[in-house]
């Protein structure tokens, strides 16, 4: 099973390389507010307004 | 008014009509095949046989479907929440005909019988560096889109994403080192051999369905499902947790598919623990999704776009229960080679991919188009009841033919020889089979109405781009 000396040290480096992503998530206020963006997504109204015509550019 | 930096939604309308275009096709050839195994003799001529179209079923669903569906959501979605236009439009350009250039050269390939060999990695060499450059387009324009978001915070649906197109791009490579034979017809050799080969293969194979057909579709479901309800997902919390939780202890669930092979027994044993362990995020993740409706369950009575979201979510917590059951080794002795493998891989498949991407996909097209909803609301409840019907049948009828199957070959006489013979179980399993191919043709009829609509759709509106919005403060 000489693949394992590939496929461990490859498990090994990812999750170092995970930890890195999440430290760094850590310490720049990722988790900060873990509420406001649960509603942060719905506050961006997304749905076209058709009689208007002015919120949406109709594409060339 | 002035002029207004718009969103970036073409290529999201490209990928959105493929992804429709691509689940008819790849399913279409599920039918046929399920076809094939009732009656054997619809191989008629050598490039339609099943086992030359069994793999462009599951490429064409994989990565043709599901793919085209992950791209134009994640485009759409990463745009919304960062609210910034994609990074670099030529290079999302090139994603969509590099993607699409991709999938018809392996339905070109495929039927001519040029394959590696590996399960869901059968496509040859040049195809393997076209989607190395695709892959790679795809995660500049993604990440770059993410370095110029205008919100400090990097929203949970973005971090499947991420994690779904970095994650992909290492098994790719991983998997498909391969040495190079000939151009035409297409053919090299894996730089793996014997059961390193096997391990390799299935360590990419069950990360792919982990984060390929698992962590991109929650990536799906964490934007699309809150969006939809209008309401706030139900734990945001609990989604960071299950995002760390996930993608920390996926990595080495694979080997639960080399059960009692000449892989050694403790890796199969570590395969097993980790594929139990997965339970935990799983369901976190589907209670999560599900529980978004808490308060307006009522919701789902008048929405067939949220029926498809929430069954998805359903069929999601039904089959992450499954498979850590089937990796546990006295299940999987009675589990493996049989259909019962085939109908926990469809209600993952059907149940929770394509649900929750129809669901995703019925979302997107009116507000790409400019149309406040789809051209018939009727039309997509009567897609939702043909599509889950269809998966009843399905995953019912092979579940049952699996596990007869399994009892059948391990019956012993009491004078030690078989019971069965092998093609006993194959007679017994006709019915099933036929069953199978009813829902499949149900799930199948239910893209084309899906098909009809969006046309419909997208015949009474006008392709529009939504101004960029600014970030609204609380």
């Amino acid at each position: 099973m000489d693949i394992l000396y590939l496929l461990v040290p490859l498990s090994v480096v990812l999750v170092f390389l995970i930890a890195g992503v999440f430290w760094w998530s850590l310490r720049s206020g990722q988790f900060e507010d873990l509420e406001g963006p649960a509603y942060r997504i719905l506050m961006d109204d997304d749905r076209p307004h058709e009689e208007e015509g002015t919120n949406a550019a109709a594409e060339k | 008014m002035q002029s207004q930096a718009t969103y970036n939604y073409k290529v999201v309308r490209q990928f959105t009509v493929m992804t429709v275009v691509w689940g008819i096709v790849g399913m279409l050839v599920g039918v046929i095949i399920a076809a094939q195994l009732i009656w054997p003799e619809l191989s008629i001529v050598e490039w339609l046989s099943y086992g030359r179209l069994r793999p462009l079923h599951t490429n064409a669903v994989i990565f043709a479907f599901g793919g085209s569906a992950l791209f134009a959501t994640s485009y759409y979605s990463v745009q919304r929440t960062c609210h910034t236009p994609l990074f670099s439009p030529a290079l999302a350009a090139f994603t969509f005909w590099g993607w699409q250039v991709v999938i018809v050269l392996a339905a070109v390939t495929l039927p001519l019988g040029m394959t590696s060999g590996k399960e869901y990695a059968e496509l040859e060499w040049p195809i393997d560096i076209l989607i190395t450059l695709v892959w790679v387009s795809y995660a500049l324009v993604f990440f770059g889109t993410l370095v110029k978001r205008k919100t400090s915070h990097i929203y949970v649906s973005n971090w499947f994403f991420g994690a779904f197109i970095l994650t992909v791009a290492l098994l790719h490579l991983v998997n498909s080192a391969e040495s190079p034979v000939t151009f035409w017809p297409m053919k090299s050799y894996s730089a793996y051999a014997g059961v390193q080969d096997a391990m390799v293969q299935w360590w990419y194979g069950h990360n792919a369905v982990g984060f390929f057909l698992t962590a991109g579709f929650l990536g799906i479901m964490y934007y699309f499902v809150p969006k939809q309800a209008g309401r706030p997902v139900y734990s945001y919390r609990l989604s960071v947790v299950h995002f760390w939780a996930l993608i920390f202890t996926y990595m080495w669930a694979g080997p639960h598919h080399l059960h009692y092979t000449a892989l050694p027994d403790w890796t199969q044993s570590v395969g097993m623990i980790f594929s139990l362990i997965l339970l935990a995020p799983s369901w976190g993740g589907m209670i999560n999704g599900m529980m978004t409706m808490s308060g307006a369950w009522h919701k789902l009575r008048d929405d067939p776009i949220l029926k498809f979201l929430i069954t998805s979510l359903s069929f999601y917590g039904m089959s992450t229960f499954e498979g850590p059951m089937m990796s546990i080794k006295t299940v999987n002795a009675l589990s493996h080679y049989t259909d019962w493998t085939i109908g926990h891989v469809h209600s993952g498949a059907l149940g929770w991919v394509a649900m929750v991407s129809i669901g995703a996909i019925y979302y997107l097209v009116p507000r790409l188009w400019g149309k406040s909803e789809m051209y018939s609301v009727k039309l997509i409840n009567l897609h939702f009841w043909i599509s889950t019907i269809g998966v009843v049948l399905y995953i019912a009828a092979m579940w049952i033919a699996g596990v007869m199957q399994g009892l059948m070959w391990r019956a012993i006489d009491v004078d030690g020889t078989l019971t069965y013979s092998f093609v006993e179980s194959v007679k017994a399993t006709y019915p099933f089979y036929a069953v199978r191919l009813l829902g499949g043709l149900m799930f199948f009829g239910g893209m084309l109405l899906m098909a009809y609509n969006m046309m419909k759709t997208i015949a009474g509106g006008q392709a529009v781009n939504a101004p960029v919005l600014a970030v609204a403060h609380a």
